[in-house]
């Protein structure tokens, strides 16, 4: 669905993507974690077009993005950007039918099956009752709701999140994310970015660790989560533990003064 | 997650609803045109009734056969004031539909057509011929003057888009600076020119200040094929215009080539104003504030706020202008400029104190 090879890009000079090498299948669900400044947001940026590779490749669907038009990247993959700055007061409502942007053709106006799936994303996400609020007048958690809306709106087979549900309260970021997984199940792929350790281990099968641009550590979560392999990625001792209810693994910080273990022992090996 | 289905029927209802009120306040703005094209024609010197008014306009379209006693009347209704209250229109439509995409274009609620500096170029081409002396040599039945603001409108587009061109990217912020750097320049040569011949001050300062004085049908000529070219440019990209206001990484995730239709709005929004500018000179306030005051009524989709801002630019440049030609008496015209100045400014103060108009502005 969505492969990369020696995918190098960055701005203007500086380079943030250093040959980045990766297959996401149809049906996954992907978690991609990392520390600040690995070049996550930019991965995202780069497998929608928008940051240009300067060498090597990305393909979705087969094709490579570099060769199509932008609607047609729209078509395939929907974005829900890390914060949604919006400057223009648009009703929510407006906002979601901008999904269907790449869908308009000609000069006329959205069509009634644009704003049914506009609406049917909007119940989805539980925020029809905004639809008429202006996006610059509601809480920043809904707003990022109603933009999520939005790229459900695109009903692409790929969506892609950068932090999505970081605004979110507890509450409402499970809710978002049982609704990714159900999607997921019924067939969408999808690619997450996400500070949230335990949340990445709850919900997606593989997770993708970058660092300094690079892929450290690729693979399925129970394989690849545990102590050492997060300890080494994040430079901070973290211990894991199962999930009382459903087992996954969880990650546990552990304050400097109360490391028991020295930084040394924390080096490869 | 259950799933809501009894707002459907509501939201859609709503929209109609709203879709109808469009439509009417479209319907009344139409016949608000036709009443008041006549109605302007109406006021002027020469002291015409309606009935003769409108007699001189049926004959001036060729749907009456007139009488010796009515050609004076049809010269003064037909070939002076019917031309002035067209070209006003057609002026007042460029300067607010222009108004509008350079808003969306810079996300910015505060520019308008003069913020690019397209204006002062124009300003500066026409002050460059009146200086050369060329302010009275016709071409094409127009003069002169007309085609220098033209060329000057274009070449300081041309130099703001090459100044704030960034590895091939045009940033919005560097557009706003290079404008003001360009608008800044050009004001200061024009005030060289100026200052260089005492002669030419009177015009160069009267077309600056912008008027529809001794303008005629050939000016409506000259203008027509530029604005028409520049709301199909414009309006074409209704839509890109509301992706746009969210920035270029969503419009472009979203599907929009951004570059491309940025490069388009831009430049029928400066074929729109170069247009006007280059038969009326300088009239400030109208892209600013006719935008400005759909956007609080009907909110910020591109579409109908272009269509809206459009029809209001007609009616509110017509009306300035029965008031910049018979204000003062003696048969004294003030500059147009003058007027929406003086109308637009403590307006504009009104609606940036309104709680509405801040919101609309964070």
């Amino acid at each position: 669905m969505i492969e990369t090879s020696a995918l190098r890009c960055g701005y203007g000079k500086k380079e943030v993507l250093k040959g980045i090498s990766l297959r996401i299948r149809q049906g996954e669900m992907a978690g991609v974690l990392g520390p600040n400044g690995s070049g996550k947001t930019t991965l995202l940026l780069a497998l929608t077009g928008v940051v240009r590779s300067t060498s090597g490749t990305v393909r979705v669907a087969g094709e490579e993005i570099r060769d199509r038009k932008p609607n047609w990247i729209a078509r395939q993959i929907a974005s829900v950007p890390q914060r949604a700055e919006i400057s223009f007061g648009f009703k929510c409502l407006s906002l979601v039918l901008m999904g269907r942007y790449p869908y308009m053709q000609g000069w006329g106006d959205y069509s009634p099956q644009d704003m049914e799936a506009a609406l049917t994303a909007m119940e989805e996400t539980r925020s029809t009752h905004l639809a008429h609020r202006m996006i610059n007048e509601v809480s920043g958690g809904e707003a990022q709701i109603v933009v999520i809306a939005r790229a459900l709106a695109q009903q692409t087979p790929i969506l892609l999140l950068d932090e999505a549900t970081s605004n979110l309260d507890v509450a409402r970021k499970l809710e978002v994310f049982d609704l990714l997984s159900e999607k997921n199940r019924k067939g969408m792929t999808l690619v997450c970015v996400m500070h949230d350790l335990n949340l990445a281990a709850l919900y997606c099968p593989r997770l993708i660790f970058l660092k300094h641009g690079q892929v450290a550590l690729d693979g399925p979560t129970e394989d690849i989560f545990n102590d050492r392999n997060l300890s080494e990625v994040y430079d901070t001792e973290i211990r894991v533990g199962a999930h009382p209810v459903t087992g996954s693994p969880q990650a546990h910080f552990v304050p400097r003064g109360r490391s028991r273990v020295t930084a040394g022992s924390l080096g490869p090996g | 997650m259950t799933i809501d289905h009894t707002g459907r029927e509501q939201i859609k209802a709503r929209e109609s609803r709203f879709r109808r009120r469009f439509h009417l306040a479209l319907s009344g703005m139409v016949v608000a045109i036709l009443i008041s094209v006549f109605l302007a024609a109406t006021y002027g010197r020469f002291d015409l009734s309606a009935a003769e008014v409108l007699r001189a306009i049926m004959a001036g379209l060729g749907l009456r056969s007139e009488s010796a006693t009515d050609s004076t009347s049809t010269v003064v209704v037909f070939h002076i004031r019917l031309s002035r209250i067209f070209l006003s229109s057609l002026v007042g439509l460029a300067l607010a539909v222009a108004g509008v995409a350079f808003q969306g274009i810079l996300r910015n609620p505060l520019a308008d057509p003069f913020t690019l500096g397209v204006s002062t170029g124009a300003a500066f081409g026409a002050s460059m011929a009146i200086f050369f002396g060329l302010g009275a040599e016709a071409t094409l039945g127009i003069g002169l003057l007309p085609l220098a603001s033209l060329a000057g409108a274009v070449t300081a587009l041309v130099t703001v888009i090459a100044l704030a061109r960034v590895d091939g990217q045009l940033r919005r912020d560097s557009m706003v600076l290079a404008g003001i750097v360009v608008a800044t320049f050009l004001a200061a040569l024009i005030s060289l020119l100026k200052s260089l011949d005492e002669e030419s001050v009177s015009s160069i300062v009267f077309w600056v200040m912008g008027s529809f004085q001794g303008r005629g049908w050939s000016h409506v000529g000259f203008a027509l094929p530029y604005t028409l070219v520049g709301l199909i440019l414009v309006g074409a990209h209704a839509h890109e215009l509301d992706l746009l206001t969210l920035g270029d990484t969503q419009a472009r995730q979203l599907g929009v080539d951004v570059n491309r239709v940025r490069m388009r709005i831009l430049l029928g929004a400066s074929l729109l104003t170069a247009a006007a500018v280059s038969v009326s000179g300088v009239i400030g306030f109208v892209g600013l504030i006719v935008p400005h005051l759909v956007r609080i009524t009907i909110g910020p989709e591109h579409r109908r706020l272009l269509v809206l801002s459009g029809l209001l630019g007609m009616i509110l440049l017509t009306w300035s202008d029965v008031v910049a030609r018979t204000a003062l008496p003696a048969g004294e015209e003030l500059p147009v400029g003058v007027v929406t100045a003086l109308l637009g400014g403590p307006f504009f103060c009104l609606l940036l104190k309104s709680k509405k108009e801040l919101r609309s502005l964070d």
